[in-house]
């Protein structure tokens, strides 16, 4: 795999700590949801700092698409947010990883479990399985802080309504919005009994966001039935 | 040198600790894990090493914890690109595992409860560069990053480290294991930064 250059097009605000950057690579292969791409910087003194993150959205030509949640005291997500530039190099590989991911002509059901930022690699499912006319019944609960923090939150409520077989449910750990059915809570068995499948239906599960999330929830899932063989998790930590 | 990016300037170099390249430093101990945690309970826990011969030895967890025990303390550098360095361990040294096993193969798939695998050269866990661990910073290893017992094999990428343990197949010939299957390298020296295959 060889380091690629390419060039920030478009940056879209997610929250007040998180931006989509959409870069344009030439010769970018293709790849598939769920996967990543190694991103370096240089100084000029030749010193470098790379960083994995997920792709959020399927290829669109040579474009790709990343959201980057910004990491106090981080080395290069601060960067990526603050001061890097439209039209400005940097160099990126991939795609990487052939585990986590999700490809358009499974039809198994498919729930998505996000914490936080983790939504990243389960929103390219979500938007892969729109390009590809996929009828695969998919259910994403995602647990967030506030709704302050959600990410791609207006064309999550338009994938709702549009995507047939889409559902999606929201937890919210710190405070929740007007309207929401109880009190703000860590997401618990309740939540993956009500808004998962049984595990009856055989549903392919991914799970990502940090580790104590992901801990918890696939402990969840594999008590409630659900073959470990079928739950695929990111975890991650802190990725500066 | 690669495409300079106007305005970054990174983290200041001086005094930055000798790390492998494109490694950053962490003071936490992230896991990374393909699934659910397994939770292996001590009393039916066992370890194997099979030959490729078909010969296996086997130990309880009893056995292993009356074996010589060692206490290495390593850097450990995650493909990820996190590093931490010193941290200490407690277990026992592949070598004394492999003592009187007789075996002319030049390869080892460790494998794991939960059905994680990985490949390295069996030299690779010899020399004293290799324990097979229970005990992390002075306490029981935590499920979510191998316990009750994980394979500890530092001078290599992390993830040939494999956690929940069960067993090594000694081989003829190289197979792949569960992240080299996805595209990682099969060998994975992070000194000469071979992350993926090809590398």
């Amino acid at each position: 795999m060889r380091w690629l250059p390419a060039r920030l097009v478009e940056r879209r605000v997610e929250t007040p700590t998180a931006q989509t950057l959409v870069l344009e690579v030439p010769g970018w292969p293709a790849h598939l949801p769920g996967q990543h791409v190694d991103i370096r910087l240089t100084a000029p003194d030749g010193y470098q700092a790379a960083r994995s993150y997920s792709l959020a959205a399927p290829a669109d030509g040579d474009r790709i698409e990343l959201t980057v949640q910004r990491v106090p005291d981080g080395e290069v997500s601060p960067f990526l947010i603050e001061t890097y530039r439209e039209g400005d190099p940097v160099e990126v590989r991939g795609p990487v990883g052939g585990w986590f991911i999700w490809r358009p002509a499974q039809t198994d059901p498919v729930l998505l479990v996000a914490g936080g930022s983790g939504v990243v690699p389960l929103m390219a499912m979500v938007r892969a399985r729109r390009a590809a006319g996929s009828r695969a019944p998919f259910r994403l609960i995602y647990s967030v802080r506030t709704p302050t923090d959600v990410f791609y939150a207006d064309e999550l409520r338009r994938r709702v309504r549009d995507d047939a077989g889409l559902d999606v449910a929201f937890v919210y750990t710190r405070a929740a919005p007007e309207g929401w059915q109880g009190e703000p809570h860590r997401l618990n068995l309740a939540d993956v009994n009500t808004h998962g499948w049984p595990p009856d239906l055989e549903p392919l599960v991914y799970v990502c966001g940090p580790t104590g999330f992901v801990e918890t929830v696939s402990d969840l899932l594999v008590g409630l039935g659900h073959p470990a063989r079928r739950v695929r998790t990111e975890r991650f930590g802190p990725t500066g | 040198m690669g495409i300079v990016t106007p305005g970054f300037e990174g983290r200041p170099r001086a005094g930055a600790p000798n790390l492998p390249p494109g490694q950053y430093l962490t003071p936490d101990f992230p896991v990374l894990s393909a699934g659910p945690t397994p939770k292996v309970p001590r009393e039916t826990w066992e370890f194997v090493i099979s030959t490729e011969t078909g010969m296996e030895y086997r130990w309880s967890w009893d056995e292993m914890m009356a074996l010589p025990q060692e206490a290495p303390t390593v850097d450990i550098h995650c493909v990820t690109r996190w590093s931490k360095l010193g941290t200490t361990w407690q277990g026992v040294s592949l070598d004394t595992l492999l003592d009187g096993i007789d075996t002319v193969a030049d390869y080892a798939l460790a494998h794991s409860y939960g059905g994680y695998s990985s490949n390295l050269p069996l030299g690779d866990l010899r020399d004293g560069r290799a324990w097979l661990v229970h005990t992390y910073d002075g306490g029981d290893l935590p499920a979510e990053h191998g316990g009750p017992a994980r394979l500890l094999v530092p001078h290599l990428y992390f993830w040939k480290s494999a956690k929940w343990v069960r067993g090594i197949r000694l081989m003829s010939e190289d197979s792949p294991g569960f992240w080299e299957t996805a595209g990682y390298h099969d060998y994975g020296d992070p000194w000469r930064e071979q992350r993926y295959q090809g590398d």
